[in-house]
């Protein structure tokens, strides 16, 4: 009984340890082709279109309700300190630094990372990555490389994105509905942000989530059961991992950054 | 071909778009257009107790930003704290006779450094330090020396 339960233990472990280092010898030899990438710019901007482009849509509206909501409640926390000049300064200082890196790279997670899971899953149920290598071209460079960078180039600029709309949704609700100073808000909120510290701790952090969410999405797809039930476990643990990598690597990022 | 060229044109624009939140974010959200990062002339100045004042506030002269604060250390030999002042290239006619106060913004806002200028020909230059300076008012000192002066009107 006791052997069994220490066995069990023992597999999970060994499992876990195993799919680690599987996963990083995944991202070793996927920058690894990177020179495919620059002979093929072609598999790149295809890959900035599905992981990018496509994600628009939910990034930019995602991003107007947030910075309304926050715009909404930095309103009714800061009114009761007669502070509501200060509205932009919060929902700029938690869109740049936090919430536009975070819910961008949930969201891309959601969005393109099961996507990429499902399609590489697929093809290596289909048995086309074999095919691949049967032809002597190395899957790993040519399939998985260029959604790498894809994802590597899309994240910052999705993240952005949100940022930018999600401050024009909070000066929405602050300035037009609420009635804070037109002036006040963007100038409290240039004198406060600062670009080093807080642009571009934000642009690193997306960056790193672009990295994460896409190499989790590739490595749980290339690392699937090539059955109908893998494939869809796969998918779901992309998402899941990659959600939980992000809110843990942000604690971790926003602690060395801001920790002082 | 034609259908590669408009994928391209689709990802430009959206690279296009995401440069342009960042430029937006970077113009009109952070001081990027505000600050002249490292430019300008250094002074120093010598404060008995600089209360809360920290790196990156304001200097300001008639209530105009003039600089920033660059750096606070302290002199371990005289006790003092040695604020170091980045002063923007084009004010470059402070007499060097000019008075430094730590001010508070608003009752309970940030610490800023506000420079009245004096009357002297003579101006201020990179590395010069300001001799008249005021400290920052601590609230408590204040209050006790408030509290103190009107125990002794009681107790004549």
């Amino acid at each position: 009984m006791v052997l069994d339960a220490l066995a069990r233990l023992g597999r999970v472990g060994i499992d876990a340890l195993g799919a680690l280092g599987r996963g990083h010898l995944l991202l070793v030899r996927m920058v690894a082709g990177t020179a495919e990438v620059v002979r093929r710019p072609g598999l790149l901007v295809a890959q900035v279109f599905n992981v990018g482009v496509l994600s628009i849509l939910i990034v930019a509206v995602s991003g107007l309700f947030v910075g309304m909501v926050l715009g909404l409640q930095g309103h009714y926390v800061l009114s009761q300190f007669g502070a509501e000049e200060s509205l932009g300064v919060m929902v700029a200082a938690s869109l740049v630094r936090e919430l536009g890196p975070v819910v961008t790279a949930l969201l891309v997670a959601g969005r393109a990372g099961s996507a990429l899971t499902a399609e590489i899953g697929l093809m290596k149920a289909t048995e086309q990555l074999s095919g691949l290598e049967m032809m002597a071209v190395d899957p790993v460079r040519r399939i998985l490389t260029p959604r790498l960078w894809g994802g590597v180039i899309a994240m910052p600029l999705l993240a952005a994105m949100f940022s930018a709309v999600g401050v024009m949704g909070g000066y929405f609700v602050g300035v037009g509905l609420l009635g804070v100073d037109d002036g006040a808000f963007w100038s409290q909120m240039q004198s406060k942000i600062d670009f080093d510290e807080d642009l571009v701790n934000g642009v690193i952090k997306s960056l790193v989530f672009g990295v994460v969410v896409t190499w989790i999405a590739l490595f749980q797809g290339h690392d699937a059961t090539p059955t109908s039930e893998g494939v869809s476990r796969a998918t779901t643990r992309a998402v899941v991992h990659s959600a939980l990598a992000v809110l843990g690597l942000d604690f971790v990022l926003t602690a060395l950054m801001f920790g002082n | 071909m034609n259908k590669q060229h408009s994928l391209e044109v689709i990802v430009g624009a959206f690279m296009a778009v995401g440069l342009v939140a960042l430029f937006f974010l970077a113009m009109k959200v952070s001081n990027l257009s505000a600050s002249g990062d490292g430019s300008g002339y250094a002074l120093t100045a010598r404060f008995a107790n600089i209360g809360s004042l920290k790196a990156r506030a304001p200097v300001t002269m008639a209530g105009v930003r003039v600089g920033r604060v660059e750096g606070v250390e302290f002199d371990k030999s005289t006790y003092e704290a040695v604020v170091t002042l980045r002063i923007d290239r084009s004010v470059d006619s402070i007499p060097d006779d000019t008075f430094a106060n730590i001010f508070t913004a608003g009752l309970l806002g940030e610490q800023y450094v506000g420079l009245e200028a004096g009357g002297s020909e003579d101006y201020l230059r990179d590395g010069d330090e300001i001799q008249h300076t005021q400290s920052a008012l601590v609230l408590e000192q204040m209050i006790g020396q408030f509290l103190f002066s009107k125990a002794e009107e009681g107790g004549k």
